[in-house]
């Protein structure tokens, strides 16, 4: 038969690991998040979490749902790729509530953005010297920003 | 049927995007492609990324860089990128060598570097492929930053925590496209789902000469660039 005469401190050293483990669980419990390694080591709640932060591009689908006309006149023109918010900027508000107006764009500013005249752009990338190419006259004096080839000014859409 | 983008556009509408149907987190394996012939460095899409995300000035998630290869200085190419090439580039005149744009981003690695040093599990791929920053379990130590090997990371300025790309996530989830490729004028950069079959991804790779960047890292980097020059670090 097995003596425990002398192993009472042995259990006494056992139950001391036992109730750190069983403390060590319970902080585990209340300090690490519920979902927490449920696709890996991290937090799962995170993924849902980013997802729903908010939008502010609200997308050509979007844009295309109302703005039927605009869409008619851009699908044949040389701006055909080109979605609406890359122009218009993020309009997700406007159409969330229709009410609220975007403010008017400035062709000076945008269309140069893109056809600026540089030796760095590639060279099959329609680009101008503005000050040389239309003497100082707004852009849309001859081209319709969503159509933009030169048409007859009595065209639908046309310059006007 | 309706596109998903449109579904999903009625549950932003009324504030509940993250109840939009049809997104399975295991179909879904992310990626970009982006097509440097056709970058024409507008810095369309840098903007819209910081419209989108709220992105601090002087921190990028996206930018661009434009080079300038000349014909003896191959090995040193002159790369500039003014304030990310946010207001576009200035004109360049000297006509000589060749200039090309690059746009850079999170390349979203499978195989991560940035992930895999994080010690508080702040930061990981999901399943379908985005490498994220859990910002209230980010501690803001950083080694994310130094980890990244195409400097895509940085601190939040008032956070304190390490923020980068998300792939614009919460848009993908809802069937929409990321900010920077909506606002591309020229289809420069285009958002690729590798698990989707039908993607036209598949037919490009197969079709052009496509790299990734640092590919001796083996990062596992998931954006790819079509005819990237040699010269790109």
């Amino acid at each position: 038969m097995i003596n425990l005469k002398d192993t009472g401190h042995l259990f006494r050293f056992a139950l001391l690991f036992v109730i750190a483990f069983v403390v060590f669980l319970i902080i585990r419990h209340f300090v690490v998040p519920k979902s927490f390694g449920e696709y890996g080591h991290y937090r799962g709640a995170a993924i849902t979490e980013i997802a729903a932060r908010p939008i502010h591009f609200a997308g050509h689908e979007a844009c295309e749902a109302c703005h039927i006309d605009v869409l008619d006149v851009k699908k044949t023109g040389k701006h055909a790729g080109v979605h609406c918010e890359a122009c218009h900027g993020p309009l997700a508000d406007h159409a969330n509530d229709p009410s609220i107006v975007p403010a008017k764009l400035d062709t000076a500013v945008l269309c140069v953005r893109c056809h600026a005249a540089s030796a760095a752009k590639p060279k099959g990338f329609p680009q101008v010297a503005a000050a040389d190419h239309s003497n100082g006259l707004p852009c849309e004096t001859c081209h319709q920003p969503h159509s933009p080839g030169l048409v007859p000014a009595t065209a639908p859409g046309g310059a006007k | 049927m309706l596109p998903a983008a449109a579904i999903a556009w009625k549950y932003v509408l009324a504030g509940t995007p993250e109840q939009s149907p049809n997104y399975t987190t295991d179909e879904h394996w992310w990626s970009m492609l982006i097509d440097i012939p056709k970058c024409i460095g507008c810095g369309n899409c840098v903007r819209a990324c910081q419209a989108e995300n709220d992105v601090p000035d002087g921190n990028f998630r996206t930018w661009v860089e434009r080079y300038h290869v000349d014909d003896w200085k191959m090995e040193n190419p002159e790369v500039i990128s003014p304030d990310g090439g946010k207001e576009g580039f200035p004109a360049a005149t000297d006509e000589s060598g060749k200039y090309f744009f690059v746009p850079k981003m999170c390349n979203h690695c499978a195989d991560s570097p940035c992930t895999q040093v994080c010690p508080v599990g702040a930061t990981f791929i999901t399943p379908d492929g985005v490498v994220l920053v859990d910002q209230t379990y980010c501690l803001g130590c950083a080694y994310c930053v130094q980890a990244c090997p195409y400097g895509c990371r940085y601190i939040h300025p008032t956070k304190k925590v390490a923020d980068k790309c998300t792939l614009c996530y919460h848009r993908i989830t809802k069937g929409l496209t990321t900010a920077c490729c909506e606002s591309c004028p020229t289809g420069a950069r285009q958002l690729a789902d590798l698990k989707n079959p039908n993607d036209p991804i598949h037919e490009f790779l197969k079709t052009h000469e496509v790299q990734i960047l640092k590919p001796q890292m083996a990062t596992g980097a998931k954006v790819f660039y079509n005819e990237l020059d040699g010269s790109v670090r």
